[in-house]
């Protein structure tokens, strides 16, 4: 609101917004993360499983 | 060079190509959801025992062409209308590529065909998840591949207009807060679309015969990683078009930029992790993988549903509060519009996405409990508690607004409107609770005969498991009507509305475009209403996730 | 509006709504209370999975359950020619699945605990025990081992409950669990 204005809309734009406001960062982000944590992880796992004795 | 028109209900230019774009998207996937729905009737008959429709062989071809006619083709084609609109329309953009978005819709379109023929063919019933090492013929993969393809191409499109849009300064600032959830959207879409790749690929070269085999469990690791993550697609449309909602019917802003912002923001880092919720009595997996993942890292993500269902109704409270909506806790509430299908669609999506989609996918989605409740009809029951009185019921009460502004076209039947979504959330919010009934009492999914008539040896569900899988047909039903009226209505009114009366019609929906605009919550309301409900919301939470630990403790010892 | 850009060109440091940053707190300390029980019934409760697991040929998995039946076979499963099985309190168990039968019949002791192999010889089935309504995933090529103890006696069921094909409604297998 209005009585915030003054204070608020100014100045250098934080780290955090500059983020939210890239998407294509974002993107990368958001396609990396599950990738390793998810994707690559679970495959180890899978891949280290031993053959039964 | 991009023609405009503009929009006179809302004073939008609209981009010619994005309009003609987002109208034939809108259209086919309407359509979809017809074909679906009815495979989904057909299903819910049949496992009504009373009723038993199908035989086994047309009941498996049934399951597997509405798993895949709804949860794929509806969804995302509805997703890809969502695209276009919230970034070429909402950041009064032309549409980048218009020839790429046009291969879009024509290659979802030969796939999704392709993909139900083979289906419709009889010998690729093999359910919309297709684990290996069942087989279905080479062209049911490929449809599903050229589908995705083409649902890439409309994120290609969706990035490439953000791109343009903001190195043209069609906006400024911050792009709008519905714009970034559909981006959230659209980046999960890419992720599940890559992984879709990298098994679709290899599991129709194998149908071929190029590849000797696939392993089972690499197949649902990464099958999962598309599988789930395009439900994570729907909740991050859905959200997006609840923000929307708000702001068209209410000038509603958010409360807070910030909080609502990161909320999508953890859903873009985390909320994709859940796919190792199909996975958790799977063999070979470790307990650590599983955890982490499938708490979407210590439920970050859960936090950001969290966030919005506080946020989103707040926004509403807020603005009817400014309104002088201002007595009590709920005049806001009770004073909203709930003859509007366009409000008490997304009312009712917000609340049964919230208790019957969120709380129950949360407690199967732990580790110990998915013990009880893995691929019985809990599993459907949870899931058309989200994707369906949540993802589509929001997705209607989209259309709702969507379709006469666009066409400019008075909606065909207004008196049945005003009912559908009742009767829609109504019918699938029952359907729903029962098959999490029957999946309670161990009847299985995907199961043509609970009575095991021929089988050598037989196992007696209780009566109470029959009978919720009765009162899931009687409810189905209901719903399927509910469907049954918005499709008539929208095809109706596309194809045989009246055009608009500019006068009427701004008395119906605030002219958005003129509406003087704040935002922020800063310094203005607090909205105790809406954190009453969050709190109860908060109780049936606890209080149900408790009581399945209870259940579990139970039952045998397993270590 | 939310479908307006913020009016603000920077939102980040606006200030936020009382209400709005009690629930966050709320629900991020709920996030933590979900998270943290996995673990923790790790530790204390009685039902987790072990997650020991092996890849094996579909053959040899065969072979090591027909093995386990011919040694511990007590009679036949009614008419259905199916073996039941009693093997010793403690011992390694084996059931596989198959198109579209559990096999062997098993009998087991309540309050003894036994490694339980599972695993199948053609496609990916469900291992449903009802009415205990305890739910694995069989995947061909992986044998599931888990430590279970009966806790209720009585005959059980072991419904399939993933899709396997034309006869997947009429695989079903049994577990007797008789009182000492
Ligand atoms: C008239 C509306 C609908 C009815 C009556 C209906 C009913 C059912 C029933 C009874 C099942 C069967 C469960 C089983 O045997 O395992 C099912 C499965 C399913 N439904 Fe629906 N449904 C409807 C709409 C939808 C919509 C709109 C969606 C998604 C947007 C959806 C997604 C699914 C999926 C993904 C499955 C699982 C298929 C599988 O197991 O492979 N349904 N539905
Ligand atoms: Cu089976
Ligand atoms: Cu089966």
């Amino acid at each position: 609101m209005s009585d915030h204005k003054s204070t608020q809309g100014e100045g250098p734009v934080p780290l955090m917004q500059q983020l939210l406001d890239s998407p294509f960062l974002l993107l990368i982000i958001g396609v990396g993360m599950p990738t390793v944590i998810y994707i690559i992880w679970g495959i180890m796992e899978i891949v280290a499983i031993p053959v039964a004795p | 060079m991009a023609q405009f028109r503009t929009c006179p209900d809302t004073g939008f230019a609209i981009d010619l190509n994005a309009d003609k774009l987002i109208k034939w998207n809108a259209v086919t996937a309407v359509v979809f959801l017809l074909v679906g729905g009815l495979f989904g009737l057909a299903v819910a008959l049949t496992r009504w025992p009373a009723v038993h429709l199908l035989g086994a062989d047309d009941f498996y071809l049934a399951l597997t062409a509405h798993g895949f006619d709804v949860l794929l083709v509806w969804c995302i084609y509805f997703e890809m209308a969502l695209l276009y609109f919230t970034s070429s329309i909402l950041l009064k953009s032309r549409l980048a590529l218009p020839k790429i978005a046009w291969a879009q819709y024509i290659l979802m379109l030969v796939g999704a065909i392709m993909t139900n023929v083979a289906v419709l063919r009889g010998d690729s019933s093999v359910m919309f998840t297709s684990y290996v090492p069942m087989m279905a013929a080479p062209d049911f993969y490929l449809g599903i591949i050229l589908f995705a393809v083409g649902a890439l191409l409309g994120c290609v499109v969706f990035f490439a207009t953000l791109y343009i849009a903001k190195r043209d300064n069609t906006y400024e600032g911050s792009m709008p807060l519905v714009t970034f959830g559909a981006m959230t959207a659209a980046i999960i879409a890419v992720f599940t679309i890559l992984s879709g790749a990298v098994i679709l690929v290899p599991t129709l070269f194998w149908s071929m015969g190029f590849i000797g085999s696939i392993d089972g469990l690499m197949y649902r690791v990464v099958w999962w990683a598309m599988g789930h993550s395009s439900q994570q697609v729907n909740v991050a449309a859905q959200i997006a078009c609840w923000y929307a909602i708000a702001a068209i019917l209410f000038n509603a802003s958010p409360l807070s930029e910030k909080v609502s912002r990161t909320a999508f923001l953890f859903y873009i880092l985390f909320l994709q992790l859940a796919s190792a919720h199909h996975l958790l009595v799977d063999p070979g997996l470790s307990s650590e993988w599983k955890i982490f993942n499938t708490s979407y890292a210590m439920y970050l993500a859960v936090l950001g549903s969290m966030i919005h269902g506080l946020t989103v109704p707040g926004a509403v409270e807020a603005a009817q509060r400014k309104r002088g909506f201002n007595k009590g806790l709920f005049e806001w509430l009770r004073k909203a519009p709930w003859g509007n299908p366009v409000f008490s669609g997304f009312a009712l999506s917000l609340v049964l996405f919230g208790f019957l989609g969120g709380i129950t996918g949360v407690m199967m989605g732990t580790e110990q409990l998915n013990i009880i409740t893995h691929n019985t009809m809990y599993t459907p029951g949870h899931f058309h508690g989200t994707v369906v009185v949540g993802t589509t019921l929001a997705f209607m009460a989209m259309s709702y607004w969507l379709v006469p502004t666009l066409w400019q076209k008075e909606l065909m039947f207004p008196g049945l409107a005003k009912w559908q979504p009742y009767l829609f959330g109504l019918g699938m919010g029952l359907a729903s609770v029962f098959m999490m009934g029957a999946g309670t009492l161990g009847v299985p999914r995907r199961h043509w005969d609970i009575s095991f008539a021929d089988a050598a040896m037989v196992h007696e569900f209780p009566a109470a498991a029959y009978m919720m899988m009765g009162l899931n047909g009687i409810a189905a039903l209901i719903g399927g009507v509910g469907g049954a009226i918005f499709i008539l209505n929208m095809v109706g009114t596309v194809f045989f509305g009246k055009a608009k009366q500019p006068k009427a019609a701004a008395a119906e929906v605030p002219n958005i475009g003129g509406a003087a605009t704040t935002y922020g919550s800063a310094g203005t309301m607090a909205v105790p209403g809406t954190f009453v409900l969050a709190l109860v919301f908060l109780t049936a939470f606890v209080l149900y996730y408790f009581v399945n630990w209870k259940y579990l403790s139970d039952v045998w010892g397993l270590s | 509006m939310s479908i307006f850009p913020p009016k603000e060109r920077v939102w980040w440091n606006e200030p936020i709504e009382k209400s709005e940053v009690l629930w966050v707190t709320l629900a991020l300390v709920w996030a933590l209370v979900m998270f943290f029980m996995m673990p923790y019934w790790h530790m204390t409760g009685n039902q987790n999975l072990s997650n020991e697991a092996y890849k094996i040929r579909p053959e040899v998995f065969a072979e090591r359950t027909e093995a386990f039946a011919a040694k511990y076979t007590v009679r036949e499963q009614g008419e259905t020619g199916i073996p039941v099985v009693r093997p010793p309190a403690g011992s390694d168990v084996y059931m596989l699945g198959r198109m579209w039968e559990w096999w062997p019949v098993l009998e087991l002791e309540k309050g003894q605990s036994y490694r339980l192999h599972l695993s199948s010889v053609d496609w990916q089935h469900g291992f449903s025990l009802q009415p205990e309504n305890i739910n694995l995933q069989i995947i061909p090529g992986y044998e599931m081992i888990l430590t279970v103890t009966p806790t209720s006696s009585g005959e059980f069921s072991v419904v399939c409950n993933e899709f396997c094909g034309i006869g997947h409604h009429t695989m079903v297998g049994k577990i007797h669990v008789i009182e000492k």
